[in-house]
């Protein structure tokens, strides 16, 4: 997957979470819990969005990671196939 | 010959700031069949739309209330007809303890599980066409195709919003005037319980794992079978013990405002299945797909506010229930451990108790209880 397909499946999994959010004025460098207001419960249904979409079971630990939007691509497009060139 | 007889379907009361309801639609038509649980009509409160179930069997005789139609609790909205022989009860009592229990026995599969929370649709609803009657992705999403489409709101979010606020006002400033609060805090270490719950949730999937949130209210659920003075409602100038615990849940909308729907015998659900029930109740709040027994049937409430950085929060008890709960962030702090001084993850859990119906030294036993309960986090 390219960053901006991975991207895009962020949002998309952050958009059920947060349906009130407009998806263009998530800054990509603050963190998501701030912006989207989410608590705990919230978090992990995006985290159960990205198990189910991407197949990306993020480990507790690896949470802060995941705190900004760029973090949750950076994290994600590790730990998922590049598209092929 | 059988004597029929009929019965009134009233606007049930969903809260003590609930004075009058919308209908919205209705789900049955004259005719149908009911059954005890059965989703008769929805209603518009200031809370939202509200799925209002009905507690009684026969069949729904006549309509006496039109949708779009707003009148005050205690209304007729249908008749009922009853056969001869039927138990007498009341048409809008809450359910029993234990109907939910029924409802937790049923199968599911992980992935409609997931899917209902996404799609809002109330898993009690769903029969199951799956082996052994299991409910399947494709019967989940046969009742969210099913489910009628909601004529859309004609008030705008503004109004609806503000019409909440004076519904949490007038409870709130009822609930200060009449009952004289006590307020008590403990701060409790959860060194064990956050360590448990980290080696529990290390390889399990997103969708399996447990909040520091489930232990906290499981703990409160415990700990109130030996404190039924604080899981009791004031009714007549007297504190009634509730038979079940039906802890509410404090659960903030995203538009603003907040709902506390009610977990269903909190104390005899496991960890798992009471963070499902978290789980589905946050996702039905959020949808505007709650029952009228979820917002009816709070024994006490459980707030937390450690998301938002509050170190403790003093709850204002919502009548006609006696207490109320709060738990602020998990943090770490010092203490001393065997003569040293280390770092340990702590929280403040604070009770707001009616003075009415117990006093400080049993609020004080019961915070100190679920304090202890919390240490054991694996038997919980």
């Amino acid at each position: 997957m390219t960053p901006d397909e991975i991207r895009a499946s962020v949002l998309e999994c952050l958009g059920r979470v947060a349906p009130e959010a407009d998806p263009a004025a998530i800054a990509p460098d603050v963190p998501l819990r701030d912006q989207l207001d989410l608590d705990s419960m919230d978090f992990l249904r995006f985290m159960i969005g990205l198990d189910a979409t991407l197949h990306v079971a993020v480990p507790e630990p690896d949470y802060p990671e995941l705190a900004t939007l760029d973090g949750c691509v950076r994290y994600l497009a590790a730990r998922l196939p590049a598209a092929p060139a | 010959m059988t004597e029929r007889r009929l019965e009134e379907f009233r606007m049930p009361s969903l809260g003590a700031d609930m004075a009058a309801g919308r209908l919205v639609q209705w789900l049955k038509a004259p005719g149908d069949r009911l059954a005890r649980g059965d989703v008769v009509a929805e209603v518009d409160t200031d809370k939202g739309v509200i799925a209002v179930e009905v507690f009684t069997e026969g069949v729904l005789a006549k309509i006496l209330v039109e949708p779009d139609e707003k009148v005050p609790v205690g209304t007729p909205l249908a008749l009922i007809e009853r056969g001869e022989g039927a138990p007498a009860e009341p048409v809008v009592p809450p359910p029993p303890a234990g109907a939910p229990a029924v409802r937790e026995r049923v199968r599911v599969s992980p992935l409609a599980r997931r899917l209902a929370a996404e799609l809002g649709v109330d898993l009690a609803t769903v029969p199951g066409t799956g082996p052994g009657g299991a409910i399947t992705r494709e019967d989940v999403e046969a009742a969210a195709r099913a489910r009628p489409a909601r004529p859309a709101p004609t008030e705008p979010a503004e109004e609806r919003h503000a019409r909440m606020r004076q519904a949490i006002a007038a409870a709130m400033a009822r609930s200060k005037r009449e009952i004289p609060h006590y307020y008590l805090s403990t701060r409790i270490d959860l060194g064990r319980a956050m360590e448990w719950l980290a080696g529990r949730n290390r390889d399990r999937p997103p969708a399996e794992r447990l909040l520091a949130g489930a232990l906290q209210l499981k703990a409160v659920a415990l700990a109130l079978r030996e404190f039924p003075d604080l899981n009791a409602w004031w009714v007549d100038g007297r504190a009634v013990a509730q038979p079940g615990i039906h802890p509410g849940v404090a659960v903030s909308l995203r538009g603003g405002g907040l709902v506390v729907p009610a977990v269903h015998d909190a104390d005899r659900l496991g960890l798992d299945a009471l963070m499902r029930a978290m789980h589905d109740l946050v996702a039905r709040a959020r949808a505007g797909a709650l029952r009228s027994s979820e917002l009816s049937d709070g024994t006490i409430t459980v707030t937390s506010l450690g998301e938002r950085g509050v170190d403790a929060v003093f709850g204002i008890i919502y009548p006609p229930q006696v207490a109320i709960v709060g738990f602020g962030r998990v943090v770490e702090r010092p203490a001393v451990v065997d003569g040293a001084v280390v770092a340990r993850p702590v929280v403040t859990a604070t009770l707001s108790g009616d003075h009415r119906a117990s006093d400080g030294h049993r609020g004080g036993l019961f915070l100190a209880r679920v304090e202890q309960l919390l240490q054991e986090p694996e038997r919980l």
